[in-house]
């Protein structure tokens, strides 16, 4: 019985990572086979980068790549700062006015259906009758992104206690001086970690993005939904590859980083 | 002590120019980008349906006696009770998340448990495997399931390989498809919440039900699924709630006979340009989830008032 029991749930994590990760990898092995059909294995041609050459010489793929890598690092920017300020007020102001409506408005997006937050920002772009395009995706993505970065940070401040900022204004320090001087520095692996999420964020999304994109402004999710909505496309295949290999390398390298700092890598506590 | 104190409630001054800003910029963005847009929303729900840019009709009008009138259109919720479409959308959205969710934590469970067990130098590596996929691409995904479920996709070649089936499975644009699609996306979401309720266990009390006679399966039953509860339902509604407004995975993977109600919104905005009745679409998806959402948010905040 012991012996059974301590196989099962192994057995059963063992299985559930296969779940996780088959589609991902067949995704990886297919973006070198050399076949246009995306399920036959072309075992004379391959493994071949041509689906690679042809990726860099579609320039509608990458022009969106380009717009999607730009809204991703602008959003980010904005939503650590708003979520920053977010965060700090709700995890060390005490009571102020407006903090029950900040605490609601700052969780509500992470909550409601994508669809419901992509429709409701494009009848507001309307209404007051902006075009459509860079901004209003960039703003759209940082309202939500936000959001995730103000659970983050204010995560991390609940964790510490004030005293080492408290100790700081009493040798002196201004307020400001004390936030750059202390709380910045400890949440700063909460800033990074909300950083890098608000870019997959943006960079991942389709909903909201298609609500309120206008002429001319087409994101990498959205030329990838048009591209395989009439099939599968083994250039995508090697889109997916590179977004993989690009995650990982990203994902080792803040662990590295971690252990080098000797700090533990606040993993994102959503 | 005295000291502390009267510096630290400097910085927290109630009429502090500085703090005042700290907390007016994000919530003036939330009030203009999230709240104005919600509320505008709600508008056009009870708005006329009109052929004209943008098409619908003013809530608020001055009529010839100069009285300001409110026409409050509700022939827009009406007509989605009243259209066996809609009510079928809810109910089928409603469905395919709860099952959707079940499933999550059928599978989701035991994956927790069992990285919550492992030894702690290992735990972080397993964890890091559950997230990593979140960081990849969502539709990038959702898109691989296609190259397997397909007709000649790899599940059916390998089947047919085997000879275990003469024939391709059609398995694309299915409603099991859906299903697959959904639980793969969402379980990462399912064994977060659950690793981290898991994780605090105290070992002693299994030994101590152990001890006591208990067989494992008495043991888990009595101590540990009683204790994770939380853990279950926040991560139960993490997948509901997002799971039934979902539009992606049911359009790329779904058939197109089924709808779910993120499609008919998404439909009726873009392919009818009815934007009142896909206003008021939106409303109901927020009715039928505001109970999960505030069990959820009440959730939430005593978890982040519990933590040291």
């Amino acid at each position: 019985m012991k012996i059974r029991r301590s196989l099962l749930l192994p057995t059963m994590l063992a299985f559930g990572f296969a779940f996780l990760y088959v589609p991902i990898l067949s995704m990886i092995v297919y973006s070198f086979n050399a076949s246009r059909l995306v399920t036959v294995w072309d075992a004379a041609h391959s493994p071949t980068l041509k689906w690679y050459d042809e990726l860099f010489g579609n320039a509608q793929i990458m022009d969106a790549a380009l717009l999607s890598l730009k809204i991703a690092a602008m959003n980010a920017t904005g939503a650590v700062i708003l979520g920053t300020l977010a965060g700090f007020a709700l995890a060390r102001f005490g009571r102020f006015r407006g903090r029950a409506l900040l605490a609601a408005l700052s969780t509500a997006p992470l909550v409601l259906p994508e669809i419901i937050t992509g429709l409701s920002l494009l009848l507001l772009f309307v209404a007051v009758a902006v075009d459509r395009g860079f901004w209003t995706v960039a703003i759209a993505h940082t309202t939500l992104a936000m959001c995730f970065v103000t659970v983050i940070v204010q995560a991390r401040l609940i964790d510490f206690d004030m005293s080492l900022e408290e100790a700081a204004m009493d040798l002196g320090a201004s307020p400001l001086r004390t936030f750059l001087a202390v709380t910045l520095p400890l949440i700063l692996p909460a800033i990074a970690a909300g950083w890098m999420l608000a870019f997959a964020l943006s960079l991942d999304d389709l909903v909201i993005a298609s609500f309120t994109t206008g002429p001319g402004a087409t994101t990498l999710p959205i030329r990838i939904y048009s591209e395989v909505r009439l099939g599968v496309k083994p250039e995508i295949n090697a889109v997916c590859s590179i977004m993989v290999g690009v995650v990982g390398i990203a994902v080792i390298a803040a662990s590295l980083l971690a252990k080098l700092s000797g700090t533990r890598g606040a993993p994102a506590r959503v | 002590m005295m000291a502390r104190l009267r510096s630290f409630r400097q910085l927290l001054r109630p009429r502090s120019f500085a703090r005042t800003a700290v907390s007016a910029v994000p919530l003036a963005w939330l009030l203009l980008f999230f709240l104005i847009p919600f509320l505008i929303v709600l508008k056009i729900s009870f708005s006329e349906a009109l052929l004209a840019m943008p098409p619908y009709a003013p809530l608020l009008s001055w009529t010839h006696e100069r009285v300001l009138s409110i026409q409050l259109h509700l022939a827009n919720y009406h007509f989605l009770f009243s259209d066996a479409l809609y009510l079928d959308s809810f109910l089928y959205s409603l469905k395919v998340a709860a099952v959707s969710t079940i499933l999550c934590l059928l599978i989701g469970y035991p994956m927790a448990l069992s990285i919550a067990r492992a030894a702690p130098a290992r735990r972080n590596l397993l964890l890091m495997l559950v997230i990593l996929p979140f960081w990849t691409s969502f539709l990038l995904r959702v898109y691989a399931w296609i190259g397997l479920l397909k007709d000649d996709g790899l599940i059916n070649n390998l089947l047919m390989s085997l000879h275990l089936i003469g024939q391709p499975i059609p398995m694309v644009a299915s409603r099991v498809a859906v299903y697959v699609g959904i639980v793969y996306s969402y379980l990462p979401f399912m064994i977060l919440p659950l690793y981290s309720n898991l994780e605090k266990h105290d070992r002693s009390l299994l030994e101590a039900a152990a001890d006591l006679g208990a067989p494992p399966s008495r043991a888990f039953w009595r101590v540990t699924w009683p204790l994770s509860l939380p853990g279950v339902v926040a991560g139960a509604l993490l997948v509901f709630i997002p799971a039934v407004g979902e539009y992606v995975i049911p359009s790329l993977l779904g058939p197109s006979s089924q709808l779910m109600i993120g499609r008919v919104l998404s439909d009726e905005f873009f392919e009818n340009r009815d934007w009142p009745v896909a206003s008021a679409v939106a409303i109901v998806i927020l009715i039928i989830l505001l109970g999960p959402i505030i069990v959820f948010q009440r959730y939430r905040s005593r978890e982040l008032e519990a933590a040291p």
